[in-house]
């Protein structure tokens, strides 16, 4: 297919190893922020293409494994309800909260749906006017469209049983928290490619600028993540911190403007807690307030929700990039995709899920 | 809303966000919402410069003396 088979070119990609090689004199740590990155470095084996001494570390961009366990816990009352048409999209049905996931709960008889887009949502409420569909509208800026667009046409359309349990996430202000955590090892970022698309990358210039990181804006195939690396290793080398777009093909610096319009007439900012990490200030969206009466949150009464962690699970440190997967004592054996303890080993994006689907587990059983 | 070709797969993608997208173009869809056109010239460029990357590369290669 044009625009990927040309990304995957093989001897190109040992070429920009031998540069990389060529003009690295010390080691680096640098963190890809997308979890759609984790699993292509991961699946083609990137960060072992890499010369010794140039480490990825993993970093919080994976949406399913982020949701705060409150929320996941919320989503399971909502969807027990009997009146209710809980929608989502998949790989959140797997993610564990404190009791079971949303598979147990429609095995249990709640009605949980798989959507495509979270336009479906739509049609759904229109053939069940008696229902109320609940959207469970979670991720990063680049599902954040999608989702503004759910809840601008269900107000236009007077669709008034359609309401969204929101818990969006923001990149800029995670990267931010990562860099003043005292236990960082990350000197550099390649920046998520697909966020950019819609938000363009000038809120990251600042952010390269007071803490002196390179950032480099990247796609998602194998050249792409190579010649990330590459600009990245480039401007460490050289002393250099600012941001780079690698992925010009799909993005400029502005973003995309009607997305971005369509985002702020339906959210505000606000500060949201990260599985795993802890609450970080101004870090999501939330609905503003003339959607009201689209908000879950507001809708169904909650009751105060006691969570519960699994003591084992390291995935918040994975999260930060202080730990990788087979640091963990339950990695592949406790805890595998079909019996997931922690969210980073449910969706293809987390970084355990990706170790375990490409035989990491095998590969570092024997290391060890 | 308009039809994407994924590979081999065809689905329905929302093209709101897009509003210059004609049909040929190649899009990038996430969660059925085009959200960036692929510009083609960008995508021709960036790979005319990798290609030249390789070249040059392998002229900075160490000369092998037989």
């Amino acid at each position: 297919m044009k625009y990927v088979d040309e990304y995957r070119n093989k001897h190109l990609a040992e070429s920009i190893v031998r540069e990389i090689r060529r003009i690295q004199t010390r080691p680096w740590v640098i963190m890809e922020v997308c979890g759609g990155q984790t699993h292509s470095i991961v699946k083609y084996g990137i960060d072992q293409l890499l010369p010794e001494g140039i480490e990825l570390v993993h970093g919080p961009g994976c949406p399913v494994c982020v949701t705060s366990l409150e929320m996941i816990d919320k989503a399971h009352a909502i969807a027990r309800r009997p009146d209710v048409i809980f929608c989502s999209f998949g790989d959140m049905l797997r993610v564990p909260g404190s009791e079971g996931d949303l598979f147990a709960v429609k095995s249990q008889g709640g009605d949980v749906r798989i959507v495509y887009s979270p336009l479906d949502c739509l049609t759904i409420a229109r053939q069940n006017p008696k229902k109320r569909v609940v959207f469970f509208a979670i991720g990063f800026e680049t599902t954040a469209p999608a989702n503004a667009m759910l809840v601008w046409r269900a107000k236009k359309q007077g669709l008034g049983n359609v309401s969204v349990l929101v818990s969006h996430v923001l990149v800029p202000p995670a990267i931010a928290s990562i860099l003043q955590s005292p236990q960082n090892r990350v000197q550099a970022f390649l920046g998520p490619g697909h966020v950019c698309a819609v938000m363009g990358y000038r809120e990251y210039e600042p952010i390269a600028e007071r803490f002196r990181v390179p950032i480099v804006i990247t796609g998602f195939e194998p050249i792409d993540l190579l010649q990330g690396v590459l600009m990245t290793v480039r401007q460490l080398e050289e002393g250099r911190a600012v941001v780079e777009n690698e992925y010009a093909r799909v993005l400029a610096r502005e973003g995309n403007r009607a997305a971005q319009k369509l985002i702020f007439n339906v959210f505000e900012i606000a500060d949201r807690k990260w599985r795993g990490v802890g609450s970080i200030p101004k870090s999501g969206y939330r609905l503003r307030y003339e959607f009201r009466e689209h908000d879950a949150e507001r809708l169904f009464e909650v009751a105060s929700i006691d969570t519960q962690e699994p003591s084992i699970c390291i995935s918040g440190q994975i999260l930060k990039g202080i730990r990788k997967p087979h640091h963990c004592p339950a990695f592949g054996t406790e805890c595998t995709p079909q019996h997931p303890l922690g969210a980073t080993m449910v969706s293809a994006e987390g970084a355990c899920a990706a170790y375990y689907a490409y035989g990491r587990h095998l590969v570092n059983a024997e290391a060890v | 809303m308009a039809r994407v070709r994924f590979g081999g797969i065809v689905r329905q993608a929302c093209l709101e966000y897009v509003p210059d997208a004609a049909p040929g173009d190649y899009v990038l869809v996430h969660v059925g919402f085009a959200i960036s056109r692929v510009d083609a010239e960008e995508a021709a460029r960036t790979y005319a410069v990798l290609e030249e990357l390789d070249q040059l590369t392998e002229l900075n290669a160490p000369e092998i003396t037989p």
